[in-house]
């Protein structure tokens, strides 16, 4: 019975573009938090979708339209999630399911789109783990890994006479993810991870933990939160404590120094090190026209972080797909056009999906919070490295 | 039939004490509905099932709060174990459904047992803040010991055999509907019988009177916390249900949130009287399911709008309205 269905909807799905040749329309499914934490994460993918849509619909083939299904997933809530993007294939007959910002939320909808044969864009969540070293059917991601920016990073406070660092982060996959990598890297090449410490999620007051870091008098702390608010709240702690006065650093991938919540911070962010693949400070053409889009739709005070990259990115993908496929899309042929896509005109420069397991392949840059123009930036030093795969892949094989 | 069921309490008053427990025609309309749903809604089963399986929650907590008069906002805490328990029985023992049931009902029993047996001695805010304890105690637990629940990541990969080795867990929720319909039919006839038990009556007795219930030399404490014990089974066999129909358990199953709303969801409903769980539970997910599909960024505003017009306007819960319906068509009757 259950064959009978899917045979019945593969056969709607192939008639049904010669019955209606004229509207074809496609439907994104697009999960992330609206409520809950770290909202504003989601308001801003949203709003990334929107001027995406607004730039490029025009883009598609004629007579081809593209619908987006908007869903709340109300935080790092797996069941709901899942929930979602099982009614998404189910009920909506979606043609991609994309967004989710919460490493679990991702790791459960990815067997959803497995079985249903719908391709998955993860536009944020970063746990190496969601797609494994063979892939993950039907999945893929044009975000980042934590081990993409924490083993460089520590591979460079090793080399930058850094000889003691204390680890502060978040005890969930991303900060683990960012805690073994950065140790990796730096005890790799000879350096001395005093601590490291795992904080609940769900910390707000970051206080007590900064205290301990302070009291062990490292050369740097390194953390890993996620992104938003919470940055805010880390910044916070470590100018309270003083941290910066006994000439500790603050390091860690670019998440605690987000680009949108850096008008928040003032000025104790000045001179925060961060390895990331995104800057909304960039001065590539690609990001500078991306800048210039948002602010005039959304406010000169409003940032762009790396999540409104990711998800741009996405959305340019998924429309590569579309049009190359003239509009019809067919799950198995979009996840293999998916692989392998690659675009220089990202807003983060030149990326790749990687073709063997669907994760994302990006330069990784050093960035200083340094002033532009009276405004605190990520300003890029240098790019550290160039089409870095996921270390977390090469390091365990594929068994 | 509507009118047998309006006459059934008229007649003398030895003759509708007689009655009063039969079972009412009236009593099958919400299986008859939930049976129709799933040939008229068949895109909606998987909504459905968290419906089902949270009006097993419900009911649980009416068994506390509505008929003992148990005041908590921790009853999450065996749903999450519940969950949990089910959730690891399947990653480490086998995926077998039924007995996963069974462990997450013994578990969640004897943390309900245990905690029970501590904080039943005390009653009012007391009490509430004590079952805010307990789940905060568990919840934390379970976010630290990250080996063995996964902390904040939870468990991932739970496998589901076939029920009865016949009727696999599929894709579109067909076999999850039937799944939960069944178990909180049997559970609902259990509620029923039990409530309805001289066991359930001197309940209500210590709700209502508790001084006249010792002095008849009533068990009072050990009554409480029997049914403690049993509604936190019941709840842990709801949160089973969660953990293997969506073959995940994470940490917001033990969250306070859960506690709340599923208190919320009762008194919209109407307490302490088992279908109250029923009414309220189904008009608050689906209000919620429609208000977040029409509008994702601002849901919550709208659901809260909601609670702040059924707690002005209906008291008694949605089953308070029908109530004060019912008694004004008497009314008008005679």
């Amino acid at each position: 019975m259950k064959f009978a269905k899917f045979a019945a909807i593969a056969l709607a799905a192939t008639i049904l573009p010669f019955a209606s040749a004229m509207a074809q329309t496609i439907k994104i499914g697009f999960i992330t938090s609206y409520t809950g934490q770290n909202a504003s994460v989601g308001v801003m993918m949203d709003k990334t979708v929107k001027l995406w849509m607004k730039e490029h619909e025009k883009d598609l083939p004629a007579g081809v339209k593209v619908e987006i299904l908007t869903r709340d997933d109300t935080g790092p809530n797996p069941e709901t999630a899942k929930r979602l993007a099982t009614e998404l294939v189910t009920r909506d007959k979606v043609d991609f399911l994309a967004g989710v910002i919460w490493t679990p939320n991702a790791a459960a909808i990815a067997p959803i789109a497995a079985e249903a044969k719908t391709p998955f864009v993860i536009m944020n969540a970063g746990t190496s783990a969601i797609i494994p070293s063979g892939g993950a059917p039907y999945t893929v991601r044009v975000s980042f890994t934590l081990w993409q920016s924490s083993l460089p990073l520590g591979q460079w406070a090793a080399k930058n006479n850094l000889k003691k660092v204390y680890s502060l982060v978040s005890d969930f996959g991303p900060g683990i993810d960012a805690e073994t990598a950065f140790k990796k890297g730096f005890t790799d090449g000879g350096g001395n991870l005093v601590e490291a410490v795992r904080m609940p999620l769900a910390t707000q007051d970051f206080a007590p933990f900064m205290q301990k870091a302070k009291d062990a008098k490292p050369d740097a702390v390194f953390v890993f939160i996620p992104a938003g608010v919470q940055a805010t709240g880390v910044m916070k702690a470590y100018s309270d404590l003083g941290l910066a006065k006994e000439g500790i650093k603050l390091i860690g991938p670019g998440d605690i120094t987000t680009d949108e919540e850096l008008p928040n911070m003032g000025d104790v962010a000045l001179g925060a090190i961060t390895m990331f693949h995104y800057s909304a400070a960039a001065t590539r053409p690609a990001n500078q026209a991306f800048l210039k889009m948002w602010q005039r739709d959304y406010g000169a005070n409003d940032w762009p972080a790396f999540e409104a990259a990711a998800t741009w990115d996405g959305m340019m993908a998924i429309f590569d797909t579309i049009k190359a496929q003239g509009g019809k899309v067919n799950g198995e042929k979009s996840y293999s056009l998916l692989k392998g896509w690659k675009t220089d005109n990202s807003p983060r420069g030149p990326i790749m999906i990687d073709p063997e397991n669907g994760d994302i392949i990006q330069n990784e840059y050093l960035r200083r919070v340094e002033k532009v123009n009276g405004v605190l930036g990520n300003v890029e030093i240098e790019t550290f490295q160039t089409a870095v795969k996921d270390p977390w892949k090469l390091l365990n094989p594929k068994k | 039939m509507i009118f047998k069921w309006f006459n059934a309490e008229q007649g003398s008053a030895v003759e509708r004490f007689a009655k009063r427990d039969r079972l009412n025609p009236l009593e099958l309309l919400p299986w008859i509905l939930a049976i129709a749903a799933y040939y008229v809604f068949p895109s909606y089963l998987p909504l459905g099932s968290q419906i089902l399986l949270t009006i097993l929650f419900a009911i649980s907590l009416d068994l506390a709060l509505g008929y003992a008069g148990i005041i908590t906002l921790g009853h999450a805490a065996f749903f999450g174990v519940g969950a949990y328990s089910a959730g690891l029985y399947a990653l480490h023992v086998t995926g077998e459904p039924l007995s996963g049931l069974v462990v997450a009902a013994i578990a969640a029993g004897i943390l309900g047992l245990l905690s029970g047996l501590v904080i039943l001695r005390t009653t009012g805010l007391t009490l509430i803040m004590l079952t805010l304890a307990v789940l905060l105690i568990v919840q934390e637990f379970a976010n630290r010991a990250r080996p063995i629940t996964g902390g904040a990541d939870g468990l991932n990969g739970i496998a589901m055999l076939p029920i009865f080795g016949v009727f696999r867990f599929d894709l579109f929720g067909h076999t999850a509907y039937w799944y939960c319909l069944s178990v909180l039919f049997v559970m609902w006839i259990f509620g029923l019988l039990l409530v309805r038990s001289p066991f359930g009556r001197s309940l209500t007795g210590v709700r209502e009177n508790i001084t006249r219930m010792h002095s008849i030399g009533a068990p009072v404490r050990r009554r409480l916390v029997t049914i403690y014990t049993i509604s936190a089974a019941m709840a842990g066999v709801a949160g089973a249900l969660l953990a293997q129909t969506s073959q995940f358990v994470g940490l917001a199953t033990l969250g306070f949130e859960r506690s709340g709303e599923i208190v919320i969801m009762l008194v919209l409903g109407g307490i302490g009287r088992i279908y109250g769980a029923i009414v309220g539970v189904v008009i608050f997910m689906i209000a919620q399911d429609s208000f977040a599909r029409a509008n994702p960024a601002f849901w919550s505003f709208w659901v809260g709008l909601l609670l702040v017009l059924i707690v002005l306007f209906a008291r008694g819960g949605a089953l308070g309205i029908a109530d004060n319906l019912v008694a004004l068509l008497r009314g008008r009757k005679k």
